[in-house]
């Protein structure tokens, strides 16, 4: 075995304790969670809470149960009647604070990490897909896109699925538009594709303001300005449920994948040259990310930065190894959100769009980490 | 093992001028191949041929006698690995990590390296006497550390024939040898090695093999200490040098040395 290289810089570092961090990570999710359910008009004590919640995860059970055993009425009896002393029916609280913390806080809670977690994923997807740490759904423009797909969808008053696969459609429109054009472009790649994206970006708001400008005022115009501002407010246990799932489906791939996407960073030729299909690779996430992008724009609006800051926040805690980094930017990025939107409903009489939140408390953050970026290279 | 090319040529579009003219040549077990040319004459084009980045060549690639137009990247990528030039990497991941990045071809597509594999990657660097700089970041160590890094990835990656784009581009004058002694020894162990260098000295040190190329045109092939001559130096470089020789304690040396400090008017 040879000896050592001596080299003049001789620097090794202890790597952090990447599992106490997660352990931390989650518990700070935990509670954010835990917060959010306790604040708002109604300031509703946790141990009421945590029975609220139990009772009726309880009852959906009992429900289910009853559900599949009804073929059978004879074991339905049985089981039901031994299970029924352990459920205590809706009727034993006060209506009104169960219906605000399971019709009310709980799917707006769920929209919260639903839709956190959807864009810093795809935000930590982006920028390792194009090598380019300064992109995000918002900068690449498919916010924008899927914004507007969005509008249109509620301008040729479409609903429900319709929203979700016209903010898909321009979503990916947008991304393949500015990946197109920064590669057509010369000069530094991560300059040009940034700047391709807020060129993309901006015609896609353009074309929002213009369905503005042609909508119905009374009900489109209002809905679609509300919306385009960013708001959990409008979440619905049935809006929760649709875009968990797909935000699920469009996640598991890139979670799955999340090694391969390390060897992708590295760029084209290296990534080619260790045996990786670079072309079907970049697709599948790309395509996921902006999936993810879209449902979580359908259901909140355009909430920006969220995609762009805490990937930053991953890599500053958890290394630049993505089989970390995806993990952590779920919960980070769900927990995040979930903390801002306490603040957005709690911080005035009236509810601030989380959208505005977001730009508040990530655009400063944004800054701190260029300018700490710049001191160390 | 051996690496065959025949009558390459590649043109980067119908009517641009061909950047490989022609280009033949084989390479066995245990060489290495420094191939020698001025800027711009094709070198990188060759190897990304090589690699199968480019494709629609005419010619013929042979690995062990199997067209690697009929292979895909997965596995050209078990035979073939590929060194390029460290650059400034946009993620900043640890050593190790970069390392563990050339078993990727031996997972499956959802699979994530293992304790297996990360043994492996610990025993390529310790091989190249860098394992010292296992959690170091791979963007905060000296270029010669980057390059000795993806070198022990291609050793990770288990293939026979390493193509290395300017191993000593940008390293300082110490990190040149201590790299090329590295690229020795494992033509030594059996790799093949194919490298470009702009430094006729280190294929006249390292090389047991030398290809120059000129306009796309391999213009002479053989033993550096043979081939490489004053000359052909001249023709390709266009720069006077005396090529020196003496005998140290170990074995007789070649060296290039440049006359009127290089550029000086021509006689």
């Amino acid at each position: 075995m040879p000896e050592p290289v001596e080299f003049l810089t001789v620097r090794n570092r202890k790597l952090p304790n990447y599992k106490l961090r997660f352990i931390l990570l989650i518990l700070a999710a935990v509670a954010c969670i835990m917060i959010s359910f306790v604040v708002g008009r109604f300031t509703i004590c946790i141990g009421d809470v945590l029975q609220i919640l139990m009772s009726a995860l309880l009852s959906a059970v009992y429900g289910c149960i009853s559900f599949v055993l009804s073929p059978f009425p004879a074991i339905q009896n049985t089981v039901l009647g031994f299970l029924s002393p352990f459920f205590v029916s809706v009727e034993a609280w006060d209506y009104a604070m169960y219906s605000v913390v399971v019709n009310i806080r709980l799917p707006r809670i769920l929209a919260a990490l639903l839709v956190g977690a959807a864009l810093s994923t795809a935000g930590a997807a982006y920028q390792g897909m194009f090598q380019n740490p300064l992109v995000s759904p918002d900068i690449l423009g498919a916010s924008a896109g899927a914004g507007f797909g969005a509008c249109l969808a509620i301008y040729l008053s479409l609903g429900g699925w319709m929203v979700t696969i016209f903010a898909f459609a321009g979503g990916l429109i947008a991304v393949l538009v500015a990946y197109v054009v920064s590669r057509l472009t010369k000069g530094s790649a991560t300059l040009s594709m940034v700047l391709a994206g807020i060129l993309v970006g901006s015609l896609f708001s353009a074309s929002t303001s213009y369905i503005k400008l042609v909508a119905d005022t009374t009900e489109q115009l209002p809905e679609i300005t509300y919306w385009l501002m960013g708001s959990l407010a409008g979440a619905t246990m049935k809006d929760v449920i649709f875009a968990g799932i797909i935000i699920i489906l469009g996640t598991l791939p890139i979670f799955l994948l999340r090694w391969r996407m390390n060897v992708l960073t590295l760029g084209e030729d290296e990534a080619k040259s260790m045996g990786v299909n670079t072309n079907r690779l970049r697709f599948v996430v790309i395509v996921c990310a902006t999936l993810i992008t879209a449902v979580a724009v359908s259901i909140s609006g355009i909430i920006g930065w969220v995609g762009l800051v805490i990937p930053h926040f991953c890599r500053m805690l958890f290394g630049y190894d993505y089989r970390r980094i995806i993990p952590a930017a779920i919960i980070m990025g769900g927990g995040f959100l979930l903390l801002v939107d306490d603040f957005a409903r709690t911080i005035a009489t009236t509810e601030v769009p989380i959208g505005i939140l977001t730009a508040f408390v990530g655009a400063p953050i944004f800054a701190y980490l260029l300018m700490m970026g710049g001191k160390r290279s | 093992m051996n690496l065959c090319v025949n009558d390459l040529s590649f043109s980067y579009g119908k009517h641009l001028p061909l950047v490989l003219d022609d280009v033949s040549f084989s390479v066995k077990e245990g060489d290495l191949l420094a191939v020698l040319g001025p800027n711009g004459v094709g070198k990188s084009t060759m190897f990304r041929c090589i690699l199968g980045f480019l494709r629609n060549y005419s010619g013929e690639i042979l690995l062990n006698g199997v067209n690697i137009k009929t292979l895909t990247h997965k596995q050209i990528a078990k035979q073939v690995a590929y060194i390029p030039q460290s650059t400034h990497p946009v993620f900043n991941y640890s050593v190790l990590d970069v390392v563990l990045m050339g078993v990727t071809n031996q997972l499956s597509l959802l699979s994530a390296p293992n304790q297996k594999h990360i043994d492996m990657a610990s025993a390529a660097m310790d091989s190249l006497g860098i394992s010292h700089l296992r959690n170091a970041g791979y963007g905060e160590i000296s270029g010669g550390e980057r390059q000795l890094t993806l070198i022990a990835r291609a050793l990770v990656q288990k293939a026979k024939v390493l193509i290395m784009d300017e191993p000593t581009a940008n390293l300082d004058y110490g990190n040149q040898f201590r790299v090329m002694c590295r690229i020795s020894d494992l033509a030594k162990e059996g790799y093949i090695i194919i490298l470009s260098t702009h430094n006729p000295d280190h294929a006249f040190l390292y090389a047991n093999r030398v290809l120059m190329i000129q306009g796309g045109k391999v213009i002479a092939d053989g033993c550096p200490d043979d081939v490489l001559d004053a000359k052909l130096i001249k023709d390709v470089y266009n720069v006077d040098v005396h090529i020196e020789e003496f005998q140290s304690e170990t074995r007789h040396h070649k060296l290039c040395i440049p006359k009127n400090g290089g550029v000086g008017k021509s006689e």
